[in-house]
Parts: structure tokens; sequence; C-alpha cells
């Protein structure tokens, strides 16, 4: 054996080992935990009504910031793109700001606007708006944790996108609407998959901005996260981790699928989080959408 | 049409970014500079930023090194495994900050194997600095070693080679040739590192028992004044976390048209 080999071995051992005993020990130690405790323990603590209810309302808002984040993510990153405007080059450099401000930050951020204490609080609730501590809040919390993501994903795959296929088809006589739909929506949709599933999974997980704004009332505003968080206060690890690995399997599960949906053949590296490497070749990406729709 | 559209899009950021910040702005000195310069030279105050600083440079010294270490293995070594690891470091993306802390109680707790040991060398783990520091390793894990593999496959090993065809060590040719040519993808990285470990709360909050004076970080500190209603300290030491991450954000623009100016270069040999 070579001393190169050797050097090798020795360096793929402590890369493995390391992220082995960080990332891979912990979750088996859960799961384990979970296997331990059998199956009937497993639906009997998720059907325990609090959480039932906390799991119901986690996903069903994580579902609902997801659809507006896709909405305003497309329409965000398009004009982004597309459009010159006064204060263009400040939006673009605000949209990673959600990912350097701590989350319980953004959680106070909205509690103070949208609470009762506020002008703007105010005035929605007389509108019959209750933000704070009620699915609103959650939801916007969720929203702005989540923000980066689609209009990231979106971004490099709409600069490449080739404006003559777009014109094409504007030539051949169809309507900007068809255009956005038989053109545009067909080449961004693996970066728009993308975006859409990773804010689902941030969602579902999110913590600290919804302790804040949620109030936590069991059963009425608390989030999976938060009733995890209550019952390892409680000591009680065995519902804690019921609802923990449910959740865990639901993201695993949507990261899977999106890896599915997105990956190009013969790609080697899973590409499930595109949105923090940026070396992509958007061009050759647009050119051939993986999905079909 | 035009105008309407970009009309939302500027609403839309206005609600949900440009507003709050703004108004948490305003509402941090409205009881003054004064008030404002109180709450955060407290001394648990400033205890939670030392702490943070502290968790945060030695996250960020061992992710510097474990990070670079695995995205060179992922890049450059062929192995029985290798896709399987690298979706393993994808993995605390997916999982929530509190299941994340809650994995390390399982893991360190008094009845498992790793939690007696530790209970008899006298070490402790849990609700002390070494679970703060798994905690956030675990979170930030993922950051460097996804910046630095897809950039280290774009430069590709031709410059290695040259270096050691013309007698350069192993030890050489990474600092005189790898390093230097990852250089803005480590000051990408490192970042974002910093700004998670700066931000994180869910998982410290669990793992740290949130004792006053010892193992209360920054935003443990703002959560425990916001439970008891001390709005004005959560504030003061809210904003000023937010200036911190105002400064990462420029950091972060500039390492990554710097990292993008690389790769194109790398591109264009």
């Amino acid at each position: 054996m070579t001393s190169h080999m050797l050097l090798s071995l020795a360096l793929r051992s402590a890369a493995v080992g390391y992220v082995l005993l960080l990332i891979f020990l912990p979750l088996a130690t859960l799961t384990q935990q979970s296997i331990t405790s059998g199956w009937d323990r497993f639906i009997q603590d998720l059907s325990a009504p609090q959480a039932a209810a906390a799991l119901w309302l986690t996903i069903e808002t994580s579902a609902i910031a997801t659809v507006i984040n896709a909405i305003f993510g497309t329409l965000s990153a398009l004009v982004l793109v597309r459009y010159e405007f006064p204060g263009r080059w400040l939006l673009n450099a605000l949209v990673d700001l959600p990912f350097a401000i701590p989350t319980l930050v953004a959680g106070l951020m909205i509690a103070a606007i949208y609470g009762p204490t506020s002008v703007l609080g105010t005035w929605l609730q007389q509108g019959g708006l209750t933000v704070l501590y009620n699915q609103p809040g959650i939801i916007l919390a969720m929203l702005f944790v989540t923000m980066p993501f689609t209009i990231r994903s979106l971004q490099p795959v709409l600069m490449g996108l080739e404006r003559d296929q777009e014109e094409a088809a504007f030539t051949l006589g169809a309507s900007p609407w068809t255009t956005f739909w038989k053109v545009t929506v067909p080449s961004v949709l693996p970066g728009l998959l993308t975006g859409v599933f990773l804010t689902f999974v941030r969602a579902l997980g999110e913590f600290g901005s919804i302790v804040i704004v949620a109030g936590n009332i069991p059963m009425k505003t608390q989030v999976a996260s938060v009733y995890v968080y209550g019952e390892i206060e409680s000591y009680n690890p065995q519902a804690a981790t019921s609802v923990s690995v449910l959740i865990l399997l639901i993201s695993f599960v949507v990261l899977l699928l999106l890896e599915r949906l997105t990956r190009r053949p013969g790609e080697r590296l899973p590409k499930l989080f595109r949105w923090s490497s940026r070396h992509e070749e958007p061009a050759h990406d647009s050119a051939m959408p993986t999905v079909a729709p | 049409m035009r105008w309407l559209l970009i009309g939302i899009v500027w609403l839309y950021f206005l609600v949900l970014l440009v507003g709050p910040i703004l108004y948490m702005a305003s509402q941090s000195f409205s009881e003054g500079l004064t008030a404002f310069w109180t709450e955060i030279t407290r001394p648990e105050a400033l205890h939670g930023f030392t702490l943070t600083a502290e968790i945060t440079l030695i996250v960020l010294v061992l992710n510097l090194i474990f990070g670079t270490l695995t995205a060179l293995v992922l890049a450059r070594q062929q192995f029985w495994g290798r896709s399987l690891i690298s979706g393993v470091i994808d993995l605390p993306f997916a999982v929530s900050p509190v299941i994340a802390g809650f994995m390390l109680i399982l893991l360190f707790g008094p009845d498992t194997m790793l939690g007696a040991w530790f209970g008899q060398a006298h070490i402790k783990v849990l609700f002390a600095l070494p679970a703060m520091i798994l905690a956030t390793l675990f979170v930030t894990f993922p950051f460097m070693v996804r910046e630095l593999t897809p950039l280290l496959q774009t430069l590709g090993t031709e410059e290695e080679e040259a270096a050691r065809t013309l007698g350069a060590n192993e030890w050489q040719v990474f600092l005189k040739v790898t390093l230097p040519a990852l250089r803005w993808g480590l000051v990408y990285g490192a970042t974002l590192t910093v700004a998670r470990a700066i931000g994180e709360f869910g998982a410290v909050l669990v793992v740290s028992g949130n004792i006053l004076l010892l193992t209360q970080t920054a935003t443990l500190h703002i959560y425990q004044s916001y439970v008891d209603f001390n709005y004005v300290a959560a504030n003061a030491v809210a904003l000023t976390l937010l200036a911190v991450s105002f400064a990462i954000l420029t950091v972060l623009e500039i390492a990554k048209a710097r990292a993008e100016t690389t790769v194109a270069e790398a591109g264009a040999q």
C-alpha cells in the first residue's frame, strides 16, 4: 500500500466517521427508541388528542404557507429577473435576509408589528383578522423563514431561460397567459419543485419564530415542534419520540420525492439543496425539463 | 400589468420583511437610547453574547476543518457508500431544531450507554457547553460541505496534478493550490455557519436547560425576557442580533459574487 493510498484512506475514515457520529448516531438513537416502544405505542401517542391536533395544525399551516410562498416566490423571482424598477437591487439583496436573521428575532418582529399593541395589529383586529396567537401568525412566521427558498431556486433558472422560446410562442399567437403556462412553467418546474418542497419541510419543523407568535394554546395554536418541546420539558420522552419520528418521516419522504423528481440522469451527488449550490448550468437545465407537466 | 406585478412584489416584501424590521427597530429605541444601552450591557445580556460568541467560534473552527475534509473526500474519492454519506449530510436541513436537540437528549441521557460513560468520567454533556456545541454542529454541518463539494468538482484536479508532478507533497498541494481556489467558497460557507450558529434557538434551548448566567445564549436570553414580559430587554438584544444579521448579509453578498467569479474562471480555463 502506498503512502498516498494510506492518506486517502485515513481522510475518508475521518470524514465518514465524523458524519456518522454527528448526524447518523443521533438519528439512529431516536429511531431505535421508537422501535423499542413498539407500533401500538406509536399509534397511541399520535392519536392522543393534543398530539393529533398539533400535527394537523402543523401540516395544514405548512401547506398554506407553501402555496402562498410558491405563488409570491414565483412572482418575486420573475419580477426580480425580468424587470428594471426602483429598489430592485435592494429587494434582491434582502431576499437572503431571512437566512441571516435568527428565527426567534423574526418571531419577535412579527409579534410586534401584527400584535394588539401596534396600530396595524389593532386595525386588522377591528377588521376581524386576529394575526397574533392565531393561525395567520403561524403562517406568517413560516412564510418569513422560508421566503428565500422559492425565489432563490427559481432565479438562476429564469436567468438562464431562453427568452426566444417565450417570444416564439408569442409570435405564434399565444397569449401571455398561455405562454406562461406552456413555456415558462415547464422549464422552471424543477427549480420550482425544489423551492416548494424545501419550503414545506422547513415549515414543518419551524420552532423559533412560531413559539413567539402562536401563543401555543394546546388543541388550538400549538404546532408539532412546540408540542415536542413541551413533552421534553414535562419529562415525557415517549410522546416526544413518536411525534418527532412522524415529522421526520414526512420530511424525509418529501425530500426523497423531490430528489426523484428533479434528479437528472447520470447525476452523481444528490442536489437536494440547490439554493446553496449556485454552480449550476441553468441554461442546460431549462432546455431539458426533467419533469413533464 | 408590469407595474402592477412590481407593486405586488414590493408589497409582499413590505408586509413580510421590511415592515416588521423597521417597526422593531423603531420600537427598540422607543424607550430611548439609554434604556437600549442598559439592556444590552446587563450582565445577563453580556453573558449571553459571550456564550453565543464562544459557541459560534468553536463550531466555526470545527466546521472549517471537518467541512473541508468531508467535501474533499466526497469530491475527490470514489468509495462504497459515498452517495449514502452524501445523503446523510443533507438530513440536518430536514430535521426540526427541537428534534435535533431531543435526539441529543436521548443519546446522552443518564440511561444510555454514552450518557452513563460520560457520567462516570464526570463530564457533563447535557445542560452544559458540550451539548450546546454538538447541537449547533448538527444544524450547521451541511452548509460548508454543500458549498465546497460542487466548487471542488467544478475546479477539477488538473492544477493539483500539475503541482504533484512538480514535486509538491499532498500537504503543499492542499495549502498552495486547493485552499486558495476554495477561499470564497469557504467564506460563504463560514458566513452561513456563523449566521445559523448565532441564531440557533430550538436545538440549543432543548439541550442547554436555559440556565441563567450559565447556559443562556443571546437567543435564549431574548426568549426568557420575552416570556417574562420584559419586552424592552427582548427587543434590545434582538435588535443587536438583527444588526449582526445585516453585517452577515453583506459578507454573504460579497462572497457569493467572488465565488461565482472563481467558478467562471475555472470554467474558462
